[in-house]
């Protein structure tokens, strides 16, 4: 259906004639945007980011035909263009080329065929701005029954409309080809709405107010003033708001008296809604649709008793999928990158390269790609939870539980995973729409116990708590471990009551939270999410990795003595490792003291050094220290080496030290893996500062207080 | 027709919006959404632990807290639910896209 032209824009975009078109992708949440998206650009498609804040820019290339291809940008869902974030502003900004944004040739706004009652305030909101628009109406499949009358969208908003299946690519071609059209042809979307006199005074006087760059007519002129007097208000966070503007805005608002604005605006744009859907619909009766296979579905997933059994259950399996099914991939990563090192061991000549190329530089791949299988594991759960319907569940059962920690209702599954790996964990966090819940949960999700401690924890109390029983019947050592998770989860949530409270505090903002219809979802998409969260994860995160395993080598390398000991030399024979005068080792006894009141010695110190690689890497890194070769946790001459090691004719490492150094395991961020998602899930260097300097200031007061206390107690040295 | 609030209503109640209170860029969402006055909402669910609650409006499924439904005012249409826990149900007068 394409609708009778209107004469073009008086100003097009100046650009080139040659020059690729710009056509953005908007839509609400839930009405199959993504893969709409992916059925548009096909296999090509771009991840960036906005500049200054953290919303995903996924760019991809549509193929016109003849040749010509147009770039395609895919904005974040929305249900309407009014902002009090920067994150929410980019849809206007992006919409009307303002503040740096290109400015779009076409938008193509993305519909749900049985949901014209309240996805039309999209429609008519960028309408209103006159946007140049084509009106897909997706997921025509599901409407069947009552199909919308798509001619009179096109009457309505005075735009061409397109029934879509995006999903199994009906209209698909149609699509395109009335996009092409639209390029060729240029025109704006215009619409009447009928706003009170009141309303529309005060949006001339914004109007007046606005700078060159925001004008442009009378009519696109008062949509912009209205979008700001919906926007503006005396706590909003948006930047770039012309000055003048926010000024009039708000002596608006404040002289507004009994007159309610919201009421004045979005009341008559759904009474102009309200008006038209029977002109789009045949059956009104039957608009909008039951969900009863929806509601059939809840009253199982969401029953007191059974909603929790499956939901308990379907964690179970993810949370044993991170622990258990991703072992095999990793085993053998780890197997191939030990088989490279060995295969280039064998060629090089032994030297500072080849310890660098092996060490460093393989072992520095080896760390980055050890973590691809549970963030694809992840990833696929998280996909599926999400598209299906059931995570907008998850947080519905979970809200009352997280709302007390201050902590978003979807933040349940990434915290879960956290107990496996903090890093697939900290990626999931973008379930949550909006920054200060991911921020927050990013913050705590390294405070859970993740499959990196447990080597730690596992050499500790082998070591240094005998094999004993409680009461005659409880073992000790599983004991501490389970003691360990207890401790990890109480501070998990009391620093994030602590940090919610003071770090990332945010107006409380009410949950409004859309339970989709459950739908099946599509497999395209999710194989597409998953890449591109693997890219991103290999390109951002991975070169931080990379270049910190290089500089964590060289401190355990450098500097280097002689590769063949002199022939003779008495002092090599009792020589102490290598390790003990390389810088890492050297640093390890400079900050001894620092440690000491922690009832650390400097060979635990070297191994925290090296365990900022990652936590398990502590126990090989000690295991060089006392001259055991490739020590894992059952190493057994490292456990005899660390229960002989005496001081003053006592053991040096008492049960009292190991219940410290577990606890700043515990505590403690060692594991830039972490760091780096942070910083590029955060984009910014400050947070995952923090972050560190947190969690170590928490991990040396907590053992502090251990080892002192314990001392005082009489617990021993 | 009872005016009460939006919190108060019985499961399966069936009601019409006449006024959205609260703070200004929620009560500014909820009307986006389309919970303007005028616009029929059903109670169609209430989580397990008591809180959120789940509304249909406009066809869509939307939950908000409980605190939150209290500033939401509207006019029942049906009764609360009856003792053996049915509701009874009235047509509603079609408005606000039912």
């Amino acid at each position: 259906v394409t609708a009778a032209p209107v004469p073009s824009l008086e100003d097009r975009p100046a650009r080139a004639l040659n020059k690729e078109p710009l056509v953005l992708l908007v839509g609400n949440p839930n009405v199959g945007k993504t893969s709409l998206f992916n059925r548009l650009t096909g296999e090509r498609a771009h991840i960036g980011n906005y500049p200054g804040i953290t919303v995903e820019r996924r760019a991809g290339i549509l193929a016109l035909g003849n040749g010509r291809t147009a770039s395609v940008i895919d904005l974040p869902g929305a249900y309407s263009l009014s902002a009090r974030s920067p994150e929410e502003q980019i849809a206007l900004e992006a919409a009307l080329g303002l503040e740096g944004h290109p400015r779009p040739d076409l938008a193509v706004v993305v519909v749900d065929a049985s949901q014209l009652a309240r996805n039309l305030y999209l429609v008519l909101e960028l309408a209103e701005l006159e946007v140049p628009l084509v009106v897909a109406v997706n997921m025509v499949d599901e409407a069947t029954e009552n199909p919308p009358r798509l001619a009179g969208v096109s009457e309505l908003f005075g735009v061409p409309v397109v029934g879509t299946d995006a999903r199994h690519g009906t209209g698909m071609d149609e699509l395109v080809r009335v996009i092409a059209e639209r390029l060729e042809k240029p025109a704006a979307a215009r619409v009447l709405v009928r706003y009170p006199d009141a309303l529309l005074a005060d949006a001339r006087a914004v109007a007046e107010s606005l700078p060159k760059d925001w004008k442009r007519n009378e009519s696109r002129d008062r949509a912009v003033a209205l979008w700001l007097l919906g926007s503006v208000d005396h706590d909003d966070e948006l930047t770039h708001v012309p000055a003048a503007a926010r000024e009039r805005c708000l002596s608006i608002r404040a002289a507004a008296g009994d007159r309610d604005l919201d009421q004045e605006r979005i009341g008559a744009r759904y009474a102009f809604i309200d008006k038209a859907l029977p002109s789009l619909y045949a059956r009104m009766d039957r608009h909008p649709p039951k969900r009863k296979a929806s509601e059939r579905v809840d009253r199982v997933l969401l029953h007191p008793v059974w909603g929790f059994v499956l939901f308990l259950g379907l964690m179970l399996v993810v949370f044993q999928a991170l622990f258990s099914w991703s072992d095999p991939a990793i085993g053998l990563i780890e197997d191939a990158m030990a088989a490279t090192s060995g295969a280039v061991s064998d060629v090089m000549p032994p030297g500072i390269l080849r310890d660098l190329i092996v060490d460093g530089v393989i072992g520095g791949v080896g760390n980055v790609v050890v973590f691809l299988p549970q963030i694809l594991l992840l990833s696929l759960f998280i996909g599926l939870l999400e598209d299906s319907g059931y995570m907008a569940r998850v947080a519905f059962l979970m809200d009352r539980v997280l709302k007390s920690l201050g902590l978003h209702g979807r933040a349940f599954v990434p915290m879960l995973s956290g107990f496996a790996c903090a890093v697939p964990a900290i990626l999931a966090t973008r379930t949550m729409e909006r920054q200060r819940d991911r921020t927050l949960t990013m913050l705590v999700i390294p405070l859970m116990t993740c499959s990196a401690r447990l080597p730690v924890y596992t050499l500790v109390i082998a070591t240094l708590f005998p094999p004993s029983h409680l009461f005659g019947w409880v073992p000790v050592q599983g004991l501490l471990m389970v003691a360990m998770y207890v401790f990890a989860i109480v501070s998990t949530l009391l620093v994030a009551l602590v940090l919610g409270r003071t770090v990332v505090k945010a107006r409380r903002i009410p949950l409004i939270l859309e339970l989709p219809p459950y739908r099946l979802p599509s497999p395209i998409v999710t194989i597409r999410t998953l890449v591109e969260r693997a890219t991103v994860f290999l390109k951002e995160a991975g070169t931080v990795i990379l270049a910190c395993t290089i500089v964590l080598w060289a401190l355990l390398a450098f500097p280097r003595e002689s590769a063949t000991p002199v022939p003779g030399s008495a002092a090599t024979a009792t020589a102490a490792p290598a390790i003990e005068r390389s810088y890492a080792g050297r640093m390890g006894k400079a900050i001894e003291p620092v440690f000491e009141p922690l009832g650390f010695d400097w060979k635990l110190d070297v191994g925290i050094i090296g365990a900022f690689a990652a936590r398990e890497v502590f126990v090989s890194t000690l295991g060089l220290v006392y001259g055991v070769n490739d020590a894992d946790e059952e190493a057994v001459p490292l456990r005899e080496k660390l229960k002989n090691e005496t001081v003053d004719g006592r053991p040096r490492y008492t049960p009292l030290v190991g219940l410290s150094l577990m606890v700043f395991f515990a505590l403690a961020c060692q594991c830039m893996g972490t760091l780096a998602v942070v910083k590029r899930e955060t984009r910014s260097y400050r947070w995952p500062a923090f972050l560190f300097a947190y969690m170590t200031v928490l991990a040396y007061a907590a053992s502090f207080i251990v080892y002192q206390g314990g001392k005082l107690l009489g617990f021993g040295p | 027709v009872t005016p009460t609030r939006l919190a108060d209503l019985a499961l399966r109640g069936v009601a019409v919006i006449e006024h959205v209170g609260g703070e200004g860029s929620f009560r500014r969402r909820l009307m986006e959404l389309g919970l303007v006055p005028g616009t029929r909402v059903e109670l169609v669910g209430v989580a397990p632990l008591g809180d959120p609650l789940e509304l249909l409006v406009r066809g869509a499924s939307l939950s908000i807290r409980r605190a939150d439904a209290e500033s939401i005012r509207v006019s029942a249409l049906t009764a609360a639910a009856t003792s053996d826990g049915r509701t009874s149900l009235e047509p509603a007068p079609a408005r606000g896209g039912q």
